[in-house]
């Protein structure tokens, strides 16, 4: 009682010695392959979309909208939780990351309910991410306007 | 060939970035959805201070896929409507920008919860 921040120092010592090791490097080579495979597949629905004539913008937006859809898919079969073992945040930060994150929260919490369950665990993750992605446009749009 | 030479630079950025989230991953106590943030965030302030645009350019949807350049859309299109219509595009432009992006995340979200189940952990 006396001492916490000894008491707060084994504890962190303690912590250390049971987490598992970070393999940062391996996973990082992971990450680089897994994530720089899905911005491929991205790039090249653009390329597709731009061959069927629309314009680069279109194409860049309908190419994101496309991904998110893949990934709904592909977490509605639970096989996204495997690719995100294996490409750690090479899954996570691509935009399919974030739809998985969407998906994933909601269907566990299907059986609290269609409403309150579902619709509100949709944005478990994607609600912090919405939030500070439009205070931060909102403050940069102001301050663009002044300087 | 031109396709091939983008797919390398649109591999090459879109990995490294993915590299600089796994690092803070493992070397940090940030959780998931932090590290989304965060790089939301830097997406949007990056295109703010003009470095995230040259980015696009050269990487495609190495830059745009990950989170960050969803970030970046939403500064981009804030900025973009200032210039056209002034302070009230600050409000504006971001959420349009992104918005069929957003829409599709939550219909379609919402309807792939609805239609699966998750797999029960063992």
């Amino acid at each position: 009682m006396a001492n916490i921040n000894q008491i707060k120092k084994d504890y962190q010592q303690i912590v250390d010695k049971h987490s598992p090791k970070n393999k940062v490097v391996t996973n990082s080579i992971k990450a680089f392959f897994v994530g720089g495979l899905i911005c491929t597949l991205g790039q090249l629905l653009i390329n597709l979309y731009m061959y069927f004539g629309l314009s680069f913008y279109e194409s860049t937006t309908l190419a994101t909208d496309s991904l998110i859809f893949i990934s709904f898919v592909v977490t509605a079969f639970n096989v996204y939780d495997n690719i995100g073992k294996v490409g750690g945040a090479g899954a996570l930060v691509p935009i399919t990351g974030f739809a998985n994150s969407m998906v994933s929260a909601a269907m566990e919490y299907k059986k609290e309910g269609y409403i309150y369950g579902m619709g509100a665990k949709l944005f478990t993750i994607a609600g912090p991410v919405i939030v500070f992605g439009t205070i931060a446009s909102v403050v940069i749009g102001i301050i663009y306007y002044f300087v | 060939m031109d396709l091939l030479i983008e797919c390398i630079k649109c591999f090459v950025v879109g990995g490294l970035i993915c590299v600089v989230g796994q690092i803070l991953l493992d070397r940090t106590q940030l959780t998931n959805g932090k590290i989304m943030v965060l790089f939301l965030i830097s997406g949007a302030v990056l295109q703010a201070i003009g470095v995230y645009q040259p980015l696009v350019d050269f990487a495609g949807a190495g830059a745009t896929v990950p989170i960050s350049g969803f970030g970046y859309s939403l500064a981009k299109g804030a900025m973009e409507e200032v210039k056209s219509e002034g302070l009230l595009g600050a409000f504006t432009g971001g959420i349009r920008n992104t918005a069929s992006g957003i829409t599709v995340a939550i219909v379609f979200g919402y309807l792939a919860a609805l239609l699966s189940n998750p797999k029960s952990k063992s």
